[in-house]
């Protein structure tokens, strides 16, 4: 199966938005990760790539993110993780990790099909 | 330069810095909260700290030692930085395995460039560090292998440049990072990136001074200092 990492500035962002992932997702293997060692605002990659690490089962990861310095670690720790093939997807955090982790329970599900499915989410209008 | 001396300047370097950080924390942080979310001086200052630590248990080798404050930046930081400063030099330190020479810190340098360039998809213009570090890294290049300089005085025409991109980012709207989002309303401020870039840059120039035992003036501030730039009228006093 497919994973999924979910980053975010705040560890209780991250951890929130994995719980309303898991809800339609249940299967889906989620790792969330947000904030630094010390308990600040921020993201590094060495927890981003454990997490990469913890979450692969030989199909891939994909990793949501929030911002800016969150894209930076991930591509960081996707460097250093040893792991094949993982994506970041250009996505809205919340709902992209929804969908993937929807996608994911798929039988057929790929680090392509479950990264588009994230990016979708961007498309959906709210109002 | 043995290989010994050159492990010993990079650790005075990596001191001499995370004083200078240390010193200018609140002046970074009151750049950063102008336009950003006001943690660069605090940030920075945090990860120099963590490598200094670092450094008492590292490897004597110039590049090893690099690398590890490097890593250190990358752990510690918690932001941007941490990934821009930090993984560029850990990349670019590839660059000094067989030493620290005139050809090795241009290649050093490029490579740092290029690093922060592919992580930040930032351009010259932007208002981020690049506006610094390219500069600098342009000039630094075509001191020594066009102009035939030694290192030291090409140094510090790359820290006079490095000064002049930082005073050029205050008029620029900021494209990449946090202060994108504030638009036009990032005009007038000093970007905090190229500033804290230029700091290092002044250190690594005032310790390799020091070991290359030259006298090579810069003259950077005497031509524009972007501290005084920053808000021409805001205290009345000018600074010329």
């Amino acid at each position: 199966m497919v994973g999924i990492v979910v980053v975010s500035h705040s560890g209780r962002a991250a951890d929130g938005i994995r719980e309303i992932a898991r809800e339609m997702g249940g299967d889906a293997r989620i790792e969330a990760v947000g904030g630094t060692e010390d308990g600040r605002i921020g993201t590094t990659p060495d927890p981003i790539r454990e997490a990469i690490e913890d979450v692969d089962s030989e199909d891939g990861v994909v990793v949501l993110v929030d911002l800016g310095s969150a894209v930076m670690n991930a591509e960081l720790a996707i460097e250093e993780a040893a792991v094949d093939e993982v994506a970041i997807a250009d996505a809205p955090v919340l709902e992209g990790a929804l969908n993937a982790a929807v996608a994911a329970t798929s039988p057929s599900a790929t680090v392509e099909s479950v990264r588009e499915a994230a990016e979708d989410a961007a498309d959906v209008s709210k109002v | 330069m043995d290989r010994e001396t050159q492990s010993e300047a990079v650790r005075a370097a990596v001191d001499a810095i995370a004083d200078r950080l240390e010193a200018e924390k609140s002046h970074l942080t009151e750049l950063d909260s102008a336009i950003g979310d006001a943690d660069h001086g605090a940030n920075m200052n945090r990860g120099f700290q963590a490598a200094l630590e670092r450094l008492e248990d590292a490897d004597g080798e110039p590049a090893e030692l690099v690398k590890t404050t490097g890593v250190a930046l990358v752990s510690e930081v918690g932001g941007a930085s941490g990934p821009l400063y930090g993984g560029s030099l850990m990349k670019a330190s590839q660059e000094l395995e067989e030493g620290i020479t005139a050809e090795s810190s241009v290649a050093f340098a490029e490579r740092y460039l290029e690093t922060v360039e592919e992580r930040g998809k930032a351009s010259v213009g932007d208002k981020t560090m690049v506006d610094a570090i390219t500069p600098a890294v342009h000039t630094y290049k075509k001191a020594i292998e066009v102009d035939d300089h030694e290192p030291l005085e090409a140094l510090g025409k790359a820290v006079d440049a490095a000064g002049r991109g930082v005073a050029f980012t205050t008029p620029l709207r900021a494209k990449k990072g946090r202060a994108s989002y504030l638009g036009w309303r990032s005009v007038g401020h000093q970007d905090p990136g190229a500033t804290s870039t230029l700091y290092l840059l002044e250190e690594l120039f005032a310790v390799a001074t020091e070991y290359l035992d030259g006298d090579v003036e810069v003259d950077a501030e005497a031509e524009v200092d972007p501290d005084e730039l920053e808000e021409p009228a805001a205290d009345g006093d000018g600074g010329a």
